[in-house]
């Protein structure tokens, strides 16, 4: 599908019933991390360069979308701009990217607009720039608080640079969120906890903690391969888990999906739940995921559900939409099926559950059994809801393949 | 090409015949010397000639080996005289020793066929021992004399030796070249007898093999002895008085070739129209319906399965696929013997017997590869008769057929086992058959550097891996042949293996007391790796009795979740979700502990590495 133009899409006649959000991947940094398989360059790389060129290529993606989307009226309620590390942008562009999105979609009032951040690439005057273009949160990598565990990961940033940031942003309004990694070659328990004691201490609105992931092809690939490092152990990792959520759950902040935790319910980020809920979503930038539901288009005629990537290098992407071209890498039509199976995966990590009768089949004997093992709870099991465990969240998977 | 009218089949006096066949060792190159033949005599273009032409089923050309004999004719000419040569195929793996032996049968001569860079095998040795008790007229040959390696005087003084022959008398050709091919054409006529026999005698034909043709039901092969056989009459088998019609008579060369009858001393092949070849038995002798003849040949048995097993369909639902895929099998294999079985790990199956475990290893492939079936075969096991204290026999031909109370005494079968190897090795096969139960016997020199051992062992010794380890240990030099010798009384228990406390019966197996011990706990610890952590500690342990002898824990899972789930990770986490279900589909669960099939097929082996293979932990 590559060089073609995207088919125009069918827009939908009315309100699909579902809520409209866009991701931005801003696919730069100021070094690659050894852990990081994501789609981001940095300064030696050669598509590093591109970066000139990204916000104009990011807006005529809008345009495209603003055509491809033509007849379809919602407006964005969440922004997310990820990466790589949208801070490698000044604010100003920024808030471009931002304005593009008004301008094709439309901001509706009560949007959550997010930006991931490092800590060491803003300032007092940057956040408060970011909060007056329209930025709501902001998402800060803190990894860990043990400096030996931020070498390992090659983070650059000095522990306190993060305290100051948090600070900043509070300043300027803007809600905050910690993004933690646990199990780290060499992090032990004692260095969990003090990673975790550091961001509460901050008093942040929002956790995430997320378990390493060693990806092959990653220059920590090779070393674990090379037996450099060790991987921390499952059950190591369990413990760290655990441990997260004793903490948390005792500073006050409650989970509400397997990686993440808020203070109060209103903290829990929209844009993400939207992920796990099956909303429509466009995602601007190389390597950028869409997804668009099921949908009726003007002649009553049905779409499928459909989900697309665009291409990955920044250079190519900036190409395409120059030559008036999708970015458009490759697109996967989705089967009732698929959704269906979808849904209950990224359904059941929620703390909301999932009603027992969304399951694709009956399945209760499943669902008895997962009760007996102690991965749903059956309280709400008998209630009509599908809800983990602590122990659940942490066999989540295995709990999906059991009732899928 | 037009044949010589005095070898016309059905019109050739018997002084024009001559019936042989090729002993040799599997990769000695006896395929390609009978290729190379067949081209010399003009009987197959050079142009149509496919790699090893008698080798006609795909596994046999995988694995080098022939299963099943075929018989070609082949004109040749000496002297200005026509002749007409029929080379009788013969399998060359100890599983098939009988079919070798009514091949041999068929035949006046044989072509020892060893390699130049070799010399004699031991399975090679034991047909030429069958050949000559048939009073086989043998032509020593050393083949691929054209390999750089090739040692053709050392092995010509031991062949001479062998059957007391001169040096010289043994011929040197190259099935690859086709160098001394003529010669050895030329030999066959002139050493090997022709065929005897009463032309007015009623007829008596012998069958040698019996194969079955999807499209012309049984195609059995015979050797005329006495009288003739003609196509359009009516003839019986001897053993069950089976009258069948003759619808098609004829001889292969290469193709099968309808003739107007087989006479005296003749070979070829009949079509009865009958489709299961246990209705025409290798062994069996076929007469005229009317005008009986009064005695058989002789020579004719059943064969005996040595080695049962479990075959169990992966997937429930294929049960009446496998049952029948056996029957189709069985129609070609008068050997494989099964019958239903049910196993509370694997549900429900065949328990098959078979010759040996090569005989197994192609069935299961046969199974797997025509009829597109996933199976999972249990460990394999000999025939125990266990003899209680009140006198009662029980003939055990499945490990859960162990009785429990009291036993007065188990038997097993052994083997006389015959053993060729270099004299440096002696010491690692004194060793290989110590630790295998082994009795030695005699031993012998054959020439200054290799020598023959002869051995009892108990045949449960030798069906799993003895012959791996006999060339591991010897780096491939030594050979081996075995044949059964009885039975006798030993030692033997059954060891069970429990998963959660619930007894596997596909892992139960009998062992000699003093192995039950590492038995149980490499079992165990082999069970450990392959069995993936669930999510509740699951105990191993082997047992006898009720006595625990082994036993390992598999922990507990406590985290199987990808932290991170994301718009852009959706896809690529629901399609490994798709593969994660689709590798659970392939999990026999036991109890509630799912097991992959690995673990049942490393259960086959007694060899530490394939446990490790299967590692993934």
């Amino acid at each position: 599908m590559g060089d073609a133009p995207s088919a125009p899409f069918t827009p939908p006649r009315e309100g699909v019933g579902r809520d409209f959000g866009v991701y931005i991947h801003v696919p730069f940094c100021a070094v690659r991390c050894g852990y990081c398989d994501f789609n981001t360059y940095a300064p030696g790389e050669s598509e590093f360069s591109s970066r000139d060129d990204y916000v104009g290529a990011a807006l005529a993606e809008m345009a495209h979308a603003r055509h491809a989307m033509a007849g379809d009226e919602r407006p964005a309620r969440t922004v997310f701009v990820g990466g790589g590390t949208p801070t490698m942008l000044d604010a100003q562009a920024l808030a471009a990217l931002l304005d593009g999105v008004r301008q094709t979609w439309g901001l509706s009032a009560d949007a959550e607009v997010t930006t991931e951040a490092n800590p060491d690439s803003v300032t007092r005057e940057s956040l408060a720039a970011l909060a007056s273009a329209g930025f709501t949160r902001v998402s800060f990598g803190m990894q860990s608080a043990v400096p030996h565990v931020l070498a390992t990961l090659d983070r650059t940033h000095r522990p306190e640079n993060v305290e100051r940031a948090v600070t900043w942003a509070k300043e300027a309004g803007l809600a905050t969120s910690l993004d933690l990694i646990y199990g780290t070659p060499g992090e032990s328990i004692a260095d969990w906890h003090a990673s975790l004691d550091a961001a509460i201490a901050l008093e942040p609105d929002h956790v995430s903690a997320y378990a390493l992931v060693i990806e092959p092809g990653t220059r920590m690939g090779t070393q674990l391969r090379r037996g450099e490092i060790h991987a921390v152990d499952l059950d190591t990792q369990a413990d760290m888990y655990e441990a997260a959520d004793a903490r948390l759950a005792q500073a006050g902040y409650g989970w509400y999906e397997v990686s993440n935790w808020s203070r109060t319910p209103a903290d829990a980020c929209r844009h993400n739940i939207a992920y796990w809920t099956s909303q429509d979503w466009w995602g601007i930038g190389p390597g950028a995921h869409s997804y668009l539901g099921p949908r009726i288009g003007p002649a009553g005629a049905e779409a499928p559900a459909e989900r697309w990537w665009n291409v990955k290098l920044p250079r190519v992407y900036a190409q395409r939409l120059h030559a008036g071209q999708s970015p458009e890498a490759e697109r996967e039509p989705l089967s009732p099926a698929d959704l269906a199976l979808e849904s209950v995966m990224l359904r059941v990590r929620l703390a909301q559950g999932m009603p027992i009768g969304d399951l694709p089949e009956p399945r209760a004997q499943a669902v008895a059994a997962l009760v007996a093992d102690g991965l749903l709870d059956g309280r709400a099991a008998i209630a009509g809801t599908l809800l983990l465990t602590l122990r659940g969240r942490l066999l989540a998977d295995a709990a999906v393949r059991a009732l899928t | 090409m037009t044949t010589d009218p005095r070898i016309v089949p059905a019109a050739t006096a018997p002084e024009l015949l001559r019936n042989f066949c090729i002993i040799a060792h599997i990769d000695h190159g006896k395929s390609t010397l009978a290729d190379r033949m067949l081209g010399i005599t003009g009987v197959l273009e050079e142009r149509l000639q496919k790699a090893q032409y008698l080798d006609r089923m795909d596994i046999e050309r995988e694995r080098g080996i022939t299963i099943k004999s075929q018989a070609v004719r082949m004109p040749w000419h000496v002297e200005g005289s026509p002749f007409a040569l029929n080379m009788i195929d013969t399998p060359g793996h100890v599983d098939f020793t009988y079919e070798v032996s009514r091949s041999l049968a068929a035949c006046e001569g044989a072509v020892l066929l060893v390699d130049a860079a070799q010399g004699i095998e031991a399975q090679t040795l034991a047909n030429l021992y069958l050949a000559m008790e048939n009073d086989l007229t043998i032509i020593p040959v050393l083949n691929k004399i054209d390999l750089p390696s090739a040692e053709p005087d050392r092995y010509a003084a031991e062949l001479a030796q062998l059957i007391g022959c001169d040096v010289d008398d043994v011929l040197r050709v190259s099935g690859k070249t086709g160098e001394g091919v003529p010669e050895l054409l030329d030999r066959v006529v002139r050493d090997i007898p022709h065929p005897v026999g009463d032309a007015n005698a009623p007829t008596r034909a012998m069958i040698f093999d019996s194969v079955y043709d999807s499209y012309r039901g049984v195609v059995t092969y015979v050797r005329v002895v006495d009288g003739d056989l003609k196509p359009r009459e009516k003839i019986a088998m001897m053993s069950t008085l089976a009258t069948h019609d003759l619808l098609e008579i004829g001889v292969i060369s290469p193709e099968p070739t309808p003739t107007k009858g087989l006479g005296v001393g003749e070979v070829g092949y009949l079509i009865t129209g009958v489709k299961d070849v246990r209705l025409s038995k290798v062994g069996d002798t076929v007469t005229r319906a009317k005008g009986r003849a009064e005695t058989s040949l002789g020579g004719y048995r059943d064969p005996k399965p040595m080695v049962y097993s479990g075959l169990f369909p992966l997937d429930g639902s294929d049960f009446p696929v496998l049952r029948d895929a056996l029957d189709k099998l069985q129609l070609n294999d008068a050997a494989l013997v099964y019958e239903p079985e049910s196993s509370v790990a694997l549900g429900f199956g065949f328990r098959c017997g078979y010759l040996g475990l090569l005989h197994l290893e192609i069935v299961r492939d046969r199974l797997e590869r025509e009829f597109n079936l996933d199976l999972i075969s249990t460990a394999p096991n000999v025939v125990y008769t266990v003899r209680m204290e009140d006198g009662k026999e029980i003939t055990v031909t499945n490990p859960s057929e162990f009785p429990g109370g009291k036993i007065a005494e188990v038997r097993e079968p052994v083997v006389k086992a015959t053993i060729l190897v270099p004299s440096e090795f002696i010491g690692s096969v004194m060793e290989l058959c110590q630790e295998r139960r082994g009795q030695m016997g005699t031993m012998n020199y054959i020439s200054e550097t290799r020598v023959e051992m002869h051995y009892t062992l108990p045949l449960a010794e030798i069906v799993f891996d003895f012959f791996d380890q006999l060339k591991s240990r010897t780096k491939g030099y030594a050979s081996l042949d075995y044949e059964p010798d009885g039975e006798a009384a030993s030692d033997l228990v059954k060891v069970d293996i429990l998963l959660q406390g619930e007894q596997v019966d596909a892992f139960s197996a009998i062992v000699h007391k003093d192995a039950a011990y590492a038995y149980g706990v490499s079992m165990v610890g082999k069970l450990k790796d392959l069995i993936d952590r669930q999510q509740y500690e699951v105990p191993i342990q082997a047992a006898i009795g009720a006595r625990i002898i082994a036993r390992e824990t598999i922990r507990a899972i406590r985290k199987d979740v990808l932290a991170k789930c994301y718009g852009g990770d959706i896809s690529r986490k629901r399609k490994l979700l798709e593969k994660q279900k689709a590798g659970k589909k392939r999990m026999k669960n036991i109890g509630s502990v799912e097991v992959p099939p690995e673990a049942f097929i490393a259960a086959l082996s007694t060899s530490d590495d394939s446990a490790a293979k299967g590692k993934k932990k």
